[in-house]
């Protein structure tokens, strides 16, 4: 892709500024819909959710503890695996996101959740939450496109490094947790002059993110293996690839959230003075779906919806297939493409596009409008405001 | 002695890394919520009602609580459509119950969604969050010789604790008790009965037909009320007369205990906020975030996304009201509830006191 602003055909050239905030009115009425009808359905929802992940992880580990016999590892290591992924995906990714706050109750708060992961929640939601969340698919200002170690976008500069980059994305995706907390501690950026590598924030977030993969690492390959006696080897065997599992899993359904083809990317010029119809639709055009069954959105933690999840980020996951078709329909009303597909194409997408920009751009450079430049006279506004709804007959 | 404790902190910290990144207690939630000593919660074993519109729950505790004195309160955390709200219920059984056991009595409120809830929904088995018991309104060590209760409505239940723990130890009591009709009056029937024991004086007000009672009217109804120690609970404006015409004309010692100690009102102009331990006071505006607000004041606020995404910037908000931004929803918080905000879309709907 190339960032929308320098596309030879604009896809949002014909919406009016009026139209981008009308979209913003319509996204906000759907919101305030859900937030109205958010209760006791919903609570128990993901109190259900959290209970079935914690006896199926439970039962999966006594089951470990006899390992030794085939039939036993595999059950143990299957159930294992998908108590692993709801645990990261429906469970902790989104209570971290704040969509259960509302609940006030304590032990469900993204204030205080810690998940099955390497990476402490705290810089998770960081790095997540706040850079990737607020910056989506804006080039220079999220680190998602590509992680910082892949080329995903036409508009990042080649060099022959990113030649390897087929291979660091299978190593990325075998040790995603991994990946993930070096992402969170930015730390080819960290570790790349003294002075950074010296910073108190730094050796700080570093300390934590040891500690946390050292309990995770004890966790998995020492206590619960010790506790199966004969069967140590058999169990260590067994987490490490419930973890490969549960990595390849939610790496793949990631990678379908942004990289597949379709979806846009933006100038970091281009959000300077961002409105908040404006944020709403570069959410829209910067996500991408994943079709399919009830079971697999919740084996995606519902980031099937991503399109869903990025124009509200903070409602509860359950309810994202319940908006969908309005959303589409505004995507329809509006002429915006919606990308969406089943998993196997959408994961082949986002690859083929990792080995299409392992190479430089291929073909004549198009003629590209110069960068805009920031203009400093632009009004302040925040994202939050919402635009006035004008009446019907305007 | 120091080894066993040395190897029983050892083979807990092995067990806290079985269960990491969680705590073995998070399991043990899903089995027996009454045994997790870092969350006190309650179960409700029994449901009765006590007039048309309040009931009497009798509560287990489990690990953590810590008995009442007879007129205090306990917070009760529960799950209305989904979400949690507290709020206090006087203790009315005598302290002693058989493992812990003690009653709240809950009168439905109009508007009130706690205590309509409680009283249309609450059934046996089902699990409440609580406080350990707080509260002064209680009778000092040593009891007083002449005892004046006066009350109204709900105003009964921690009186009624009182009676029901120490009425053999008072010599003299009077009772004034307020209520709509005879069958309105919570305990009615218990009050009535000690009265044909003997035991107290009891005056009934029936504010339907006898409308409500002044402070002036106690002077005539119990004419030695000068001579007696008074306890009072119920409305604010009747304790407010109260405490007027106790100071204007003289009395014995006077406790009142109000349910709502502070009215939040919602104030679309803004208010004072106060950032508690940055003790820093600013007022802010009804459109302006509260992030935004403190940082013009020069707190260190956390921040993230400043469009209400991210929860970077969520804050305890420790009394008072503020309003989302984005959808106008009103937040409201009473001492002790500590409810967590986003400081980034909310602002200030009348003076608030937040944890920072």
């Amino acid at each position: 892709m190339t960032t929308l602003q320098r596309k030879d055909v604009n896809p949002i050239a014909h919406l009016t500024p009026e139209d981008i905030e009308q979209i913003g009115i319509e996204l906000d009425a759907i919101r305030d819909e859900i937030i109205e009808s958010r209760g006791e359905n919903d609570a128990r929802y993901i109190r259900r959710v959290i209970s079935v992940q914690r006896r199926l992880e439970l039962g999966s580990r006594a089951v470990l503890l006899f390992s030794l016999f085939p039939p036993a590892w595999l059950v143990g290591t299957a159930g294992l695996s998908i108590a692993k992924i709801l645990e990261n995906m429906e469970i902790g990714h989104n209570i971290m996101h704040g969509q259960w706050d509302w609940m006030r109750d304590p032990k469900i708060h993204s204030t205080k959740w810690e998940w099955d992961n390497a990476s402490p929640s705290e810089q998770w939601k960081h790095s997540h939450n706040e850079l990737h969340h607020t910056y989506t698919n804006v080039v220079g200002r999220d680190n998602d496109l590509g992680y910082g170690i892949m080329r995903v976008d036409e508009d990042q500069p080649w060099t022959p490094a990113y030649l390897g980059q087929p291979l660091y994305n299978f190593i990325n995706a075998c040790f995603f947790e991994y990946g993930i907390a070096a992402y969170d501690l930015e730390l080819g950026r960290n570790l790349k002059t003294k002075k950074r590598r010296r910073a108190p924030e730094f050796r700080a977030a570093l300390k934590k993110t040891r500690n946390k993969i050292g309990r995770q690492v004890l966790k998995d390959y020492v206590i619960h293996p010790a506790l199966s006696g004969p069967s140590f080897l058999h169990t260590i065997a067994a987490n490490a690839v419930a973890n490969l599992v549960r990595n390849l899993w939610t790496h793949s359904v990631i990678m379908c959230g942004h990289f597949p083809n379709g979806v846009e990317t933006f100038e970091r010029t281009s959000i300077e003075g961002e409105t908040r119809g404006e944020w709403y639709v570069r959410q829209m055009l910067g996500s991408a779906n994943i079709s399919g069954s009830k079971l697999m959105h919740i084996m995606t933690g519902n980031l099937s919806h991503q399109i869903e999840h990025h124009l509200f980020p903070d409602l509860p996951s359950n309810r994202y297939a319940e908006i969908a078709p309005k959303v589409r329909a505004l995507f329809e009303k509006y002429q915006l493409n919606y990308v969406t597909g089943p998993l196997p194409k959408q994961v082949a997408s986002a690859w083929a596009k990792v080995f299409r920009l392992a190479l430089p751009n291929r073909g004549p450079a198009s003629v590209r409008p110069p960068r805009k430049q920031l203009d400093p006279s632009l009004p302040k506004v925040a994202r939050w405001q919402r635009a006035e709804a004008k009446p019907a007959n305007s | 002695m120091a080894v066993t404790k040395t190897l029983r902190s050892g083979a807990w910290r092995v067990v806290e890394l079985i269960t990491t990144p969680l705590v073995p207690a998070d399991y043990l939630d899903a089995v027996a919520p009454l045994r997790n000593p870092s969350v006190l919660r309650a179960k409700v074993e029994a449901v009765r009602p006590e007039t048309a519109d309040s009931v009497t729950l009798t509560l287990r505790p489990g690990r953590g609580w810590r008995e009442h004195v007879p007129g205090q309160y306990v917070r009760l955390g529960v799950d209305v459509d989904g979400v949690r709200l507290w709020r206090s219920y006087s203790v009315t059984s005598a302290p002693g119950g058989r493992g812990d056991r003690f009653t709240v009595t809950v009168n439905a409120v109009p508007g009130g969604k706690v205590s309509t809830h409680l009283v249309r929904h609450a059934r046996a088995g089902m699990i409440v969050h609580l406080d350990v018991p707080a509260g002064e309104f209680t009778l000092p060590a040593t009891r007083p010789g002449k005892v004046l209760f006066v009350t109204a409505g709900s105003g009964i239940t921690p009186v009624m604790g009182m009676l029901r723990s120490h009425l053999d130890e008072l010599a003299d009591v009077v009772v004034v008790h307020s209520a709509r009709t005879p069958e309105a009056a919570v305990f009615g029937p218990e009050l009535r009965a000690l009265v044909g024991a003997g035991r107290i004086r009891l005056v009934e007000r029936h504010t339907a037909t006898q409308g409500r009672i002044k402070a002036a009217d106690l002077d005539e109804l119990v004419p030695d009320r000068a001579e007696r120690a008074t306890w009072a609970c119920g409305p604010n404006e009747l304790l407010d007369d109260i405490e007027a015409h106790w100071a204007q004309t003289g009395g014995g010692l006077l406790h009142t205990e109000r349910f709502r100690p502070t009215v939040v009102a919602a104030d679309a102009a803004g208010g004072n906020v106060t950032f508690t331990r940055a003790g820093r006071t600013v007022p802010a505006g009804g459109g302006e975030p509260l992030l935004e607000a403190g940082e013009a004041a020069g707190v260190l606020m956390p921040s993230g996304c400043r469009m209400g995404i991210c929860f970077k910037c969520v804050l305890p908000l420790r009394e008072g009201a503020v309003r989302d931004l984005r959808d106008g929803q009103l937040t409201v918080a009473e001492p002790g509830d500590n409810i967590p905000i986003q400081t980034c879309i909310n602002a200030a709907a009348g003076d608030c006191r937040i944890d920072l």
